[in-house]
């Protein structure tokens, strides 16, 4: 795709075409494989494989998966990944807090190709897979380190998966010592609204603190909320505005004077790895998102890793199995009376995990430090850029530095022009970057944008992606109502309005689009 | 030397405490006053013209006769030129618009009026853009943005401005709200001009947000957590006015007022859209807890469109049997602002101000700033 020496602007298009959903591609009686019938040794064995299944959960009817041949779906599916703007195809700044780092191609042929790992299974003896157990004692250490904390578990799927384990370890903790009465948790708006909703879903009433006029989460507010009901507070720092709480340590002690325990939440940990530390800001628990800040690819929603830590005292209460070492042989320890029992099947997303081991050998403790360090650098050089771009303005902490990501705002734009953050966004696409992130709701940061250029991209990809956004404002300008139609080069036009977040329009199986009546 | 104009709408405000929505019309002025209703227009421009009287050597005063501006001059120490001629005691929107007019015409650097929307709409016809004005709030309804959040800060605006501590203007919004409409449970707020107001954020209040899409789910949360409250047998739950709490109401299957206060107890509507006096008898003694919400934009839990819920109610039910719900959208609305107290009584405000819980879903919860006025 090229590229104007002079303006940095491409001219892309993106795929024209909006694909068919395989459903619908359906031909009854086509056929991907057929499946042979079992050698006559296997079947006098399991013998027909259906009625070893209780016969209420076997189902009546046949289920209605589409039916395609297999060149077909190879079609289908690498049309759809033309439609894609993800990281692998754009300059992916655009998703501040989700660290859209390069993830190694070579990890894959380690955690999808390699034998040792798609040709074991969780529940072999663990004599066979001391390599893989090996793999988590190790990465246990190297985030012991990072961290400061005692103890890690790699059970959880995702990062709000790992707040609800920590905030079920809280519980776990409060009622060993007779404090079951304690059922609120506190955070902050500028926190990941994981950090609400895991611990609403494990049961906690959640209080949420906004923010002062210096961005900083209320310490007012957090002074009179906590009480002897607060079970514990779950912050993060820097939060989504980029700025770094440098009196946190003042939140925590406030947090611990009335026996509530504080959780980190360091999904986003690209500012601090190797600089900052939880335990030296007195945290008790934390998480890392593998899939951010360790190189492990999102997956769309699909497989991820939130490992919890904890401090010694709350070692007990992790979920089971532990990955141990005697010193000879990694095992398995299911001995934990006091654990809050699993919180996965098996030991979790062992892919990601050894994503995030290669990833850290090839950084090593200096590579870290540098990936903080060039994360911030970065963000600083783009926010220069950003800041020049007329009808851009950076709420709170002006003259302060920022950390990995800036929340910035088009408010001063769309009083000007009418042109908004959601119009610039589709925009965006026209010149072939994956629209950006604005804000978890409420906007606190009116017409928002958020951007995160991590350690991953080069000045000469900041330089365009700045180019591009300068001359969206400068077209906002010009023709507002331009921008207001746009995209023109994209596969879908715009997002039917309503919104789409509307229970009655949103269908997760092909059996609800049809009887929703979407289709 | 500066000129300061004073205008007060007399009757605005009357209709509040006995549970009118508004004083637009003779035959609900004349309802109010049988209702036992006292103005309190009268009371709030002393309040911010006390503020102004320390200055008062170094502006001119200019108001109208008797209750329209100069009583109130007077009681707050201002000595006013005084224009024009009323008939005491039965003035009407068209002496505002009157008065307005005569005050720009003898060359007023700002215009500061006392009353409600009404009010803000005859200054509006009256003088559009050709001086500040700023509104001393004093009305039933307040959605237009060209009031100061409380008396007192009108006063200290006003001085900011004369003392040319504030050069910039903004443009803000008058809202007309019909009022037969409102009375029955429709808010049709319409946009009806602008003003120039002077810029100080701080002070002047915000226009009525309007509510958003996503924001339904909050809502039902909010009404369920205020439900579930009620399981505490025989306590009176006071109502207050708006769409947030009217759905607490529509989830119970109630019937609901949606501008004015009504009172659940075990879940059953006893009584439906209460004056203050029918507050004081129902609570007499009894365990009572107040539901309000958040005026949108604004930030008033109480004060504005919920007058019926007084000081001597909000006193004898306790600030923490104080039930705020909002959903989170309202509450960034606020752009940091603090939520605002403007009960009438000082020593009640202050008492209100610190940090609060707002209840923001079910379960959910944001604690957040309650002030009553600056400096």
């Amino acid at each position: 795709m090229p590229r104007d020496k002079e303006t940095l602007l491409r001219k892309f298009h993106q795929a024209k075409w909006d694909e068919d959903m395989i459903f619908e591609m359906s031909v009854p009686g086509e056929r991907g494989i057929l499946v042979p019938k079992a050698e006559k040794e296997i079947w006098d064995e399991v013998g027909d494989g259906i009625s070893a299944i209780p016969e209420d959960l076997r189902r009546k009817n046949m289920p209605e998966l589409p039916e395609v041949n297999q060149l077909r779906v190879l079609r289908h599916y690498t049309r759809l990944s033309q439609e894609t703007l993800g990281v692998d195809v754009t300059i992916d700044i655009s998703m501040a807090t989700c660290t859209m780092k390069y993830s190694p191609k070579v990890q894959e042929h380690l955690a999808a190709r390699h034998p040792g790992i798609t040709e074991v299974h969780p529940s072999q003896d663990e004599e066979t897979i001391q390599g893989i157990l090996e793999i988590y004692y190790k990465v246990e250490q190297f985030l012991k380190e990072i961290s400061g904390l005692d103890h890690f578990c790699f059970q959880p799927g995702g990062g709000a998966q790992a707040i609800f384990t920590n905030a079920s370890i809280m519980r776990a903790y409060h009622a060993a010592r007779g404090e079951g009465r304690r059922n609120e948790i506190i955070t902050t708006i500028f926190s990941h609204p994981a950090n609400a909703g895991a611990p609403a879903t494990a049961g906690y009433k959640v209080i949420t603190l906004m923010p002062d006029e210096n961005g900083y989460p209320d310490l007012g507010a957090l002074k009179a909320a906590l009480s002897e009901r607060t079970a514990g507070i779950f912050v993060t720092n820097p939060e989504d505005t980029g700025i770094y709480n440098p009196r946190i340590d003042e939140y925590v002690n406030a947090a611990h004077e009335v026996g509530a325990l504080c959780a980190y939440d360091q999904a986003n940990a690209n500012a601090v790895i190797g600089i900052a530390r939880a335990k030296e800001a007195g945290f008790d628990l934390c998480h890392f998102n593998l899939h951010k800040t360790f190189s492990a690819p999102h997956g769309c929603m699909g497989p991820a890793l939130g490992a919890n830590g904890v401090i010694e005292s709350l070692a007990k209460f992790l979920p089971v199995p532990r990955v141990e070492f005697d010193g000879e042989r990694y095992f398995l320890d299911y001995e934990r009376p006091e654990s809050i029992g699993r919180v996965r099947s098996f030991f979790g997303n062992t892919p990601l995990l050894i994503k995030a081991y290669a990833w850290i050998m090839q950084h090593g403790a200096e590579g870290l430090r540098e990936v903080a360090k060039c994360s911030v650098l970065n963000s600083n050089y783009l926010e220069k850029k950003i800041r020049e771009i007329p009808g851009v303005t950076v709420w709170y902490a002006e003259g302060k530095r920022r950390l990995e990501q800036v929340r910035y705002s088009w408010e001063k734009l769309k009083e000007d022009t009418g042109v908004g953050t959601e119009d610039i966004k589709r925009r965006m696409a026209d010149y072939g970057l994956q629209h950006y992130w604005t804000s978890h709701h409420p906007w606190v940061v009116p017409e928002p944008f958020s951007l995160e250029p991590c350690e991953s991209y080069s000045k000469d990809d900041i330089d365009e992606y700045a180019a591009i956004l300068a001359q969206i404002a400068k077209e906002a300008y010009e023709d507002p109502e331009f921008i207001k139609n746009a995209p023109y080069n994209s596969t879908i036009h715009k997002i039917p309005s309503p919104d789409i977040d509307e229970p009655e329009r949103i269908a997760i199986t092909w059996r609800q689009y049809k009887k929703k009546g979407l289709k | 030397m500066k000129k300061l104009g004073v205008i007060v709408n007399p009757i605005a405000g009357l209709g509040g405490r006995v549970g009118l929505k508004g004083t637009d019309g003779d035959e609900i002025v004349r309802m109010a006053r049988q209702l036992g209703a006292e103005p309190e227009a009268p009371v709030r421009a002393t309040e911010a013209l006390r503020v102004i009287s320390k200055i008062k050597d170094r502006i001119e005063v200019l108001t109208y006769p008797d209750e329209m501006g100069e009583d109130a001059c007077r009681e707050a120490g201002l000595n006013p030129k005084v224009i024009g001629a009323i008939r005491s005691g039965t003035t009407t929107s068209e002496d505002t618009v009157k008065a307005a007019r005569e005050l720009v015409a003898e060359g007023v650097d700002l215009l500061l009026f006392a009353g409600g929307d009404g009010t803000a709409a005859n200054i509006y016809d009256a003088i559009r853009h050709k001086v500040p004005a700023l509104g001393i709030p004093a009305g039933v309804k307040i959605h237009s943005a060209v009031y100061a959040v409380t008396p007192r800060s009108a006063g200290h605006v006003a001085v900011m401005f004369l003392e040319g501590g504030l050069t910039k203007n903004r443009v803000a919004e008058v809202m007309d709200i019909d009022e037969d409409a409102f009375r029955d449970g429709f808010i049709t707020a319409k946009l009806h001009g602008t003003l120039r107001v002077p810029e100080e954020s701080r002070y002047v209040q915000g226009a009525k947000a309007g509510g958003i899409q996503s924001e339904k789910e909050a809502l039902q949360g909010i009404a369920a957590s205020v439900i579930a409250a009620m399981a505490e047998m025989d306590h009176y739950f006071i109502i207050g006015s708006g769409t947030t709490t009217r759905l607490i109401m529509v989830n119970l299957g109630l019937e609901n007022t949606l501008l004015g206060v009504d009172v659940v107890q075990n879940k059953r509507l006893v009584a439906k859209d209460v004056t203050e006096k029918q507050l004081l008898d129902l609570t007499d003694g009894k365990d009572a807890k107040i539901v309000v919400t958040v005026i949108g934009g604004q930030g008033h839990i109480f004060g504005r469109g919920n007058q019926q819920i007084s000081p001597r109610i909000i006193r004898r039910v306790g600030r923490e049997n104080i039930i705020i719900v909002a959903s989170k959208e309202k509450l960034a609305a606020l752009r940091g602002k603090p939520l605002l107290v403007d009960t009438g009584d000082e020593a009640l405000n202050e008492a209100l101000s610190g940090y609060l819980r707002v209840t923001t879903g079910y379960r959910d919860f944001v604690m957040y700033k309650v002030g009553y006025e600056y400096l």
